[in-house]
């Protein structure tokens, strides 16, 4: 398997990627790792309210005399408001923007993305079914799972679409992308289908909070939160550099990369996994944020080129600074009020994206 | 050819990976009851007497009583439906009531907060509360004792009982007049109304009972012309017919986008009503129609008199 994947690099090397681009692509993740530094710090810093961090962050280190300076306003504001979101935009951004840049790379195709497999349709019945019927019908897990339930029935829904698809388009052992992709589109139909009907007998109180969840938003971050979807969200993450190798063999076909020792039955399982477990959660902590797990990769791909080695953490990277971007706008440029996320992420993401393809395309050839 | 999940392969490693990204969600916060936040240390300071000195008002019929009760000079912002009287927009506007977001609302440093029942998201709500920041729901219920007990409870919050009894008493006796008048005419005369929330794509939102424009329509002596299902829901072109309503009541949008009564009445289970034979539409202020707060009595008394045009009641 190892000698198979150093063939398969030799060819990819020799085909399109230069030892000028790898150097690009290593300066451009150490230069994303001390962005991310930075937006993270001013997120934290950046908001409708004044609280002093410099106090905060005195108490949290027990220096002297900070425990009087600090206020319990300042703690809530910077600890309990300002920080949940950061960690949380960072970690859906990543998460969706990974995920996508998986997806293109398992289908060859340019738009797959965990909305277009039906997944994220999936995660979102999982969450609809939860606030309609969660009172009548799931009472017990309600008073069990508490604030925790539409997180849980979210990630639930994810996992079951990607389990039916794979149930769906596999056959003797072998899974088809293209059933897969196709199975997906439908899957996603049906989901959308029975949210439709959900959506029909809610009642008003349920569908405002439908309404709210659908938009995408970073307002109901909180620790708890974290807790549930960060260690689904970071095992995920975990796992996809051990695909780069094999993503970067499966460019050349499947029959290829099968030929050339990647296990591309179990990359297959791998990925698609650790794309439903990630989509899941994101969706179910933030809604639906759209956007960022298609252009985020795109927009990598043209400036650094189609290795996975680097496109996949930098993809990461790009997208968890985006979301905390977009956030730190969503919350600030109509103080005291609030924009939905969704709006700002294709806002300032989608003229980006044209630019960037624009400029790319003379010497990307497309 | 047999049809399977394919998982049988799985690695150890992966296996161990699957079952901690399933199990997760149920550990983790099990782990940690009530969360590791930093809300508790900050909670555990001491609870002051409610300082209702700096308000943030959440819901238009909040605000209104507010006004009405003259302590208007308490409020420092309010929500974006809070659009009555005129001088209450020129405060702050924390953003819609149902999408607060909790550091814009600890921005304008208030010392409490009021908000309608039905306010949120519950995830701001929490972090308000545990802000250590006094947080008095006000009850909202579609109906005349209803709107006495938001005064109630604004006034005992605001620490002015007094001029809230003073004020509920003038409003209960306001409405029971208005109510009165509108409840003497006998239900064979009754007019059916049928109150439009949108009309997009011709499809025509309807309000069923347990909604504000039943209360209302009940309040002013009329028969709600579709009452057998609850809150807003699509009507099919026959429902519509069905209903026979004598009279269409919609929000009255400012602005242009308002659907003219051409328009409405082209539509083709519409012009089948009654209401589209006499040519019968009543827009109202959709704060004033459906708030249920201090002005409501004047609203039942404006829809009466829409609905049954200067005609004098039964009792007079």
């Amino acid at each position: 398997m190892a000698a198979g994947n150093r063939y398969g690099l030799a060819q990819l090397k020799a085909g399109w990627t230069t030892g000028d681009r790898s150097r690009l692509a290593q300066l451009l993740i150490v230069a994303l790792v001390v962005f991310t530094a930075a937006i993270f710090i001013a997120s934290i810093m950046t908001g409708a309210a004044d609280a002093s961090l410099g106090n905060v962050l005195g108490w949290l280190l027990g220096m002297d005399g900070a425990e009087q300076a600090v206020s319990a306003r300042d703690r809530i504001i910077i600890l309990d408001i300002r920080l949940p979101r950061a960690v949380m935009g960072f970690l859906v951004g990543a998460s969706l923007a990974v995920s996508g840049a998986v997806m293109q790379g398992l289908f060859r195709n340019p738009l797959a993305d965990p909305a277009l497999v039906g997944v994220s349709g999936g995660a979102s019945l999982g969450a609809v079914t939860m606030i309609v019927l969660g009172s009548t019908f799931f009472g017990p897990l309600f008073s069990a799972f508490g604030f925790y339930t539409l997180p849980v029935a979210a990630f639930l829904g994810g996992l079951v679409t990607t389990l039916l698809l794979y149930r769906i388009a596999t056959r003797g052992g072998q899974t088809s992308v293209a059933t897969m992709l196709l199975a997906g589109i439908a899957l996603g139909a049906l989901a959308g289908a029975v949210t439709g009907i959900l959506i029909f007998i809610a009642d008003d109180k349920q569908l405002r909070d439908l309404t709210f969840w659908g938009l995408g938003s970073l307002a109901g971050a909180n620790w708890t939160k974290i807790l549930s979807a960060g260690p689904i969200i970071l095992a995920s993450l975990a796992v996809v550099p051990f695909l780069a190798r094999g993503l970067n063999a499966l460019t050349l076909g499947e029959a290829a990369a099968f030929h050339m020792g990647v296990p591309v039955q179990r990359l297959k399982n791998i990925a698609i996994v650790s794309v439903a477990a990630s989509t899941g959660a994101s969706v179910a902590v933030s809604g639906g944020i759209g956007f960022v797990g298609i252009v985020v990769p795109h927009v990598l791909r043209l400036v650094i080129g189609p290795d996975h080695r680097y496109l996949l953490p930098a993809s990461a990277l790009l997208g968890g600074i985006l979301l905390i971007f977009a956030d730190m706008v969503a919350r600030t440029i109509v103080p005291p009020a609030e924009l939905p996320i969704g709006i700002i992420t294709a806002f300032a993401g989608a003229p980006f994206f044209l630019w960037v393809l624009l400029r790319g395309r003379s010497h990307m050839g497309l | 050819m047999k049809y399977a999940p394919d998982f049988r392969r799985l690695r150890s490693w992966e296996l161990a990976l699957a079952i901690f990204a399933v199990t997760a969600p149920f550990v983790m916060p099990a782990l940690s009851p009530h969360g590791p936040s930093f809300i508790a240390a900050a909670a555990a300071q001491d609870m002051q007497k409610v300082d209702a000195s700096r308000l943030v008002s959440i819901g238009g019929a909040v605000t209104e009583i507010i006004y009405a009760l003259g302590e208007e000079g308490r409020i420092v912002a309010r929500d974006s439906t809070s659009i009555y009287p005129e001088s209450a927009m020129k405060l702050p506007d924390v953003g819609y009531m149902r999408q607060l977001s909790p550091e814009g609302v600890i921005a304008t440093n208030p010392s409490a907060i009021i908000a309608v029942e039905g306010s949120g998201p519950p995830e701001a709500l929490n972090i308000l509360k545990a802000a250590n920041i006094p947080f008095q729901t006000v009850p909202e219920a579609y109906s005349r004792d209803g709107i006495l007990a938001k005064i109630r409870t604004v006034g005992d919050f605001l620490g002015v009982p007094d001029k809230a009894t003073a004020l509920a008493d003038t409003v209960r006796a306001d409405l029971d007049a208005a109510v009165a008048d509108a409840a003497a005419r006998p239900q064979s005369e009754r007019k059916r109304v049928l109150f439009i929330l949108s009309t997009q794509n011709g499809k025509i939102m309807a309000s069923g009972t347990g909604t504000a424009a039943d209360g209302v329509i009940r309040l002013s002596g009329a028969l709600n012309a579709t009452g057998n299902f609850q809150g807003y829901k699509p009507l099919t072109d026959e429902a519509i017919i069905e209903a026979k309503p004598d009279v269409i009541l919609m929000m009255d949008r400012r602005g242009s986008h308002a659907a003219s009564d051409t328009e409405l009445f082209s539509h083709p289970a519409l012009s089948l009503t009654p209401a589209a034979k006499n040519q019968t539409v009543i827009r109202m202020d959709g704060l004033h129609l459906l708030g249920f707060g201090p002005r409501t009595a004047g609203t039942v008394r404006t829809l009466n008199a829409a609905i049954y045009g200067k005609k004098t009641n039964a009792s007079q």
